[in-house]
């Protein structure tokens, strides 16, 4: 958590409303409570106690919620695996698996790069290069991640039946730079520098078919 | 809070596996109920009125929350009753909502309700904006502006002071998740209320 973070929390904490329950309320409920258990000392005390069906739910829950720790930890263990040199390669896979495990894939869902690019007008202090690969490579959308400290444009795109996420920030300095792949258990990341941009491709696609996408966002910056 | 009865128990897991009820006096129950999840009202009616937006239907929904709260008090068996309780309040909240927003669906992205706080600030020295002299009101605008899931993060959080952990239980989704929404909902808030900021200097 950085100061930044700490400082937001503090704000909210002194200054967000916390809302505290109206009078009515707390009559309502303690009036429900005592005619409830009423109701329940008028019952044969089994049923009262013992409900199969919460059960259930509380097992489902317990349950799918032993799952997604088992898949994170499983993540954490796959990204951890990998050497020294290929931080931001770690971060990148962090980011792919969060994407497609977690929240959402997509910002703004369109195969047309004339609506993925405009979409990211304003949102970017950058104009990240929106290319379409299709029909081979096609492209899914758009994404607005955060990584590294900052806001970053993804693009999403389907290889067979891959989801290859593909992020672009402005580098530090370099204009050019060869594809580095780096493999981290299952995933594949290749990274290059274009135009002033660096590119980072992932997805659990081998590298031969990673490096189809890799060549074609190549050729088609090369044209710019 | 009084921890009445409770002691013997303190070593369990919330939430709790296999335990079957005492089937004890059912007035001694209610008193232990009372004991151990009323004192959390408050905190159920802030998650409901945050959730919801509008005090009358955050009012029904704890009444709901608390009427399944004691019908299902033997599932909590000494765990922690705040993190258990939250849970059964969001759910009635969502179902108040109706189906369509129930726990773990993804979130669709709405270009009305969501592109004027999808953009996170951009430049390099946001420390600088966060003004100590953002009041209130605006910061509640903020927050009730977010996206569902993006509040009820930060509400868990900053207001109820829960654990990550315990966010991730209450809301069904992993702790990568919980950790992202943060994030993002900081991202948006960050924005908000630097740009309001300048609105007001202007």
């Amino acid at each position: 958590m950085s100061e930044r973070d700490d400082e937001l929390g503090s704000l909210i904490r002194e200054k967000a409303t916390r809302h505290a329950a109206p009078p009515h309320l707390r009559a309502r409920v303690s009036g429900m409570l005592s005619q409830e258990g009423i109701g329940l000392a008028a019952r044969p005390p089994k049923p009262a106690v013992r409900q199969p069906e919460p059960w259930r739910r509380w097992f489902n829950m317990a349950g799918a919620f032993a799952v997604g720790m088992l898949l994170s930890v499983t993540v954490l263990l796959v990204v951890r695996g990998g050497a020294e040199d290929g931080r931001m390669a770690q971060t990148i896979v962090d980011a792919h698996v969060r994407s497609l495990l977690g929240e959402h894939l997509v910002d703004v869902k369109s195969s047309d790069r004339h609506t993925v690019k405009p979409w990211f007008t304003g949102k970017l202090d950058y104009a990240p290069p929106v290319i379409d690969l299709a029909p081979e490579i096609p492209l899914v959308g758009g994404r607005l991640d955060y990584l590294g400290q900052r806001p970053v444009s993804a693009l999403i795109y389907k290889l067979n039946l891959h989801t290859v996420n593909v992020f672009v920030w402005p580098a530090n300095g370099e204009t050019s730079k060869d594809v580095t792949f780096y493999a981290r258990q299952g995933f594949n990341v290749a990274y290059w520098v274009a135009n002033g941009m660096q590119f980072w491709a992932v997805s659990d696609a081998n590298v031969g078919e990673l490096r189809k996408v890799t060549d074609r966002l190549i050729a088609a910056t090369d044209h710019h | 809070m009084i921890e009445q009865g409770t002691s013997r128990e303190s070593g369990l897991q919330w939430p709790p596996f296999g335990r079957k009820g005492r089937g004890s006096a059912l007035d001694e129950r209610t008193q232990r109920f009372e004991a151990m999840v009323l004192p959390h009202l408050d905190a159920a009616y802030n998650l409901a009125r945050w959730l919801l937006r509008d005090e009358h239907s955050a009012a029904d929904a704890v009444q709901d929350a608390f009427l399944r709260a004691f019908r299902f008090f033997d599932s909590l068996e000494g765990g922690e009753a705040r993190p258990w309780l939250l849970t059964i309040v969001r759910n009635s909240c969502y179902s108040l909502l109706g189906k369509r927003r129930q726990a773990g669906e993804q979130v669709e992205f709405d270009e009305e309700r969501d592109s004027e706080f999808a953009q996170p600030s951009i430049d390099g020295d946001p420390e600088a904006q966060l003004s100590r002299k953002i009041d209130s009101a605006r910061l509640d605008d903020a927050i009730e502006r977010l996206p569902s899931v993006y509040r009820e993060a930060i509400v868990l959080r900053e207001l109820e002071d829960l654990s990550y952990e315990e966010i991730a239980r209450i809301s069904n989704v992993p702790i990568g998740t919980v950790m992202s929404r943060l994030s993002r909902a900081r991202s948006m808030l960050r924005e908000r209320l630097s740009r309001n900021g300048e609105g007001e200097r202007a």
